[in-house]
């Protein structure tokens, strides 16, 4: 790292001050960084694309069988069905992170010492990872030694011990419980970005213009925070289309295999039935579905035509 | 539904009204339940692990047992290669991936921000490309690339693996951390004669430090809970991490599933991380701003 030369080439106007003299010496800052990511992402992604064309095997010889994973892909029930599991599952679970989130947001956006503990509490889960988590809850949801429906016979809200995970819109709602309580907080926090940069004059000309709590929260609050909400909302839907450990740990992709996710289909075809090729094709599919969707999120968040920035 | 009741403060008054200490009480009850509803499961789950087996059979609610146990802990020794073999991988690949993503990523930010060259903005978005194109999507390859390598079940390939990953936001913080080094400053610096390397040394590591933190404790945050890969990459019973180790117990021995040492893995797993964070909260925080401005 200390290699550096004296002698000045001019690679860089006079303008540019605070520039480094020698730009070429940039080249040798990055160069590790490159390694890696040639490596470890833009080869394996070629990869990808590759072996999505062989049969591959984990162990013997891989044959070139041309698009016929592709044509597999398209007769595989089973894929289409994970596939719009987890475009349900996304869709549920963004809306109810977002339901709870953003008033989250507007109750701890309060310049007091409690609302910064409040903040630090409900983005506590945020960061413990989603394997303990999702066998934390595991625990809580147990028939038999968890502790919900303990509290739930307790109270006398059931007569028998619920089990959630017998059936698929159980199971998926208390996923989604467990999703929400694990990772609300951290759309709170862009959130909170959102509404802590929306300026405090514009809000009290509004008052003083007399819109109500509800007009200004429509009018001036929502306008303002496109930024944090589009960006919240790309977070999660990405996220959650990558979705994995909480259906491996918790509802083990039952019941009847209803709850696999994508990214478990990637899973059980590389790593389960060791069919690297397919898995690949998998892979590629799931690839082309996300960029779709990431491109269609960013082209909302590129016109705003209300930002003379 | 959650929404607290506003404060419907008129324009001038002195001192707090009525309606603005009702609006605050109703705030901070509403806050305070949502708090318990947040904080009780990582609770019950801490409460438990030192609960004898028989008590947390019997009350798993209760937040305090009369007995006192670390058997849960105990029994955790001998759940495979026993549970400090797997929190020692967990803390050698949280720290390797922390470590070599502060060696790359703190002179690339400096690389991307002072110095300009041919191919840098095109070098720029592949590196950041890998943040729209995540890991779970080239699993496969991935683990045939290790496999040539030769460091398929190995910690350090999974190191590289979760460094990689770590990149493009820690390249992304770094090189925002430098642009925010004025360059009046360097120029001033370079007049007194400081030589390149002081320079570095003295005005512009200081003042990319608080970036740094920020990066280090999102890789350890990261590397310490990632659980695919790690499943994937893995395959020897001495080298898996606390969350691999978490999976194993939750899936019982001939059915059974031991819930007292769940328990205690389940604490070990997540009080560190706890721990981290509300002692550098403020680096988090950034971290996530940095990402929400963007």
């Amino acid at each position: 790292m200390a290699e550096h030369c004296e002698t000045a080439q001019s690679g860089a106007g006079p303008a540019e001050t605070g520039r480094e003299p020698h730009g070429w010496l940039g080249l040798a800052f990055i160069a590790p960084s490159m390694v890696f990511v040639t490596g470890l992402f833009v080869i394996p992604l070629a990869m990808t694309l590759w072996m999505s064309l062989y049969d591959w095997p984990l162990l013997g010889r891989q044959t070139f069988i041309c698009l016929d994973n592709y044509v597999e892909l398209f007769g595989d029930g089973q894929l289409w069905q994970s596939l719009g599991f987890t475009l349900l599952y996304t869709a549920l679970v963004t809306a109810a992170i977002l339901t709870v989130a953003f008033p989250l947001a507007l109750l701890v956006d309060r310049p007091l010492r409690s609302a910064g503990i409040f903040r630090t509490v409900y983005f506590m889960p945020v960061v413990i990872g989603f394997g303990a988590a999702s066998t934390l809850w595991m625990w809580l949801l147990n028939p038999d030694s968890g502790v919900f429906s303990r509290v739930l016979l307790g109270l006398g809200l059931v007569d028998v011990a619920p089990r959630p995970l017998e059936s698929f819109w159980p199971a998926l709602a208390v996923i989604i419980l467990a999703v929400v309580w694990k990772t609300a907080g951290f759309t709170m926090v862009i959130l909170l970005t959102g509404l802590q940069s929306i300026p405090q004059d514009v809000v009290e000309a509004a008052k003083i213009d007399g819109a109500g709590i509800f007009g200004r929260f429509r009018r001036i609050t929502l306008p303002l925070m496109r930024n944090a909400l589009l960006l919240a909302l790309v977070l999660n839907v990405t996220s959650s289309m990558l979705a994995f450990d909480q259906f491996f740990i918790i509802t083990q992709g039952g019941p009847e295999n209803s709850t696999i996710s994508a990214v478990f289909s990637i899973y059980l075809a590389s790593f389960s039935s060791y069919r690297l090729g397919y898995g690949s094709t998998l892979s590629f599919a799931l690839l082309v579905v996300l960029v779709a969707i990431s491109s269609m999120q960013l082209s909302f968040l590129r016109d705003r035509p209300e930002e003379g920035r | 539904m959650t929404r607290p009741a506003p404060a419907l403060a008129p324009a001038a008054t002195s001192g707090p009204s009525v309606t603005d200490r009702l609006g605050y009480s109703a705030y901070f009850l509403v806050a305070l339940l949502l708090a318990i509803i947040f904080l009780m499961p990582i609770v019950w789950s801490f409460a438990n692990s030192f609960k004898p087996a028989a008590e947390a059979l019997a009350n798993p609610v209760a937040l305090f047992s009369k007995a006192f146990s670390l058997e849960n802990y105990r029994r955790l020794e001998n759940v495979g290669a026993g549970w400090y073999v797997y929190a020692a991988n967990s803390v050698a690949i949280a720290l390797g991936t922390v470590l070599l993503t502060i060696l790359i990523s703190v002179p690339a930010g400096y690389g991307f921000s002072k110095f300009r060259f041919p191919g840098q903005s095109l070098i720029f978005m592949v590196v950041m490309a890998t943040m729209m194109i995540p890991f779970q999507s080239i699993l496969t390859p991935l683990f045939l690339v290790l496999k040539i390598l030769g460091l398929q079940n190995s910690l350090f390939g999974l190191v590289l693996v979760y460094t990689t990953f770590q990149l493009p936001f820690s390249i992304f913080m770094m090189r925002n951390a430098f642009d925010a080094v004025p360059g009046a400053l360097i120029e001033a610096a370079r007049i007194d004669g400081a030589s390149q390397w002081t320079l570095v040394r003295r005005i512009m590591l200081p003042l990319a430090l608080p970036g740094a933190a920020t990066v280090a404790m999102f890789a350890f945050l990261n590397a310490w809970n990632e659980f695919l890969a790690a499943l994937i990459f893995l395959s020897d019973q001495t080298k898996f991490t606390l969350p691999i180790m978490l999976v194993n117990v939750s899936s019982g021995i001939y059915g059974i599933i031991d819930w007292g040492a769940l328990q205690a893995g389940i604490t070990l797993t997540m009080v560190p991380c706890i721990l981290l964070f509300l002692l550098l909260q403020r680096y988090y925080v950034r971290g996530l701003t940095a990402g929400a401005v963007k």
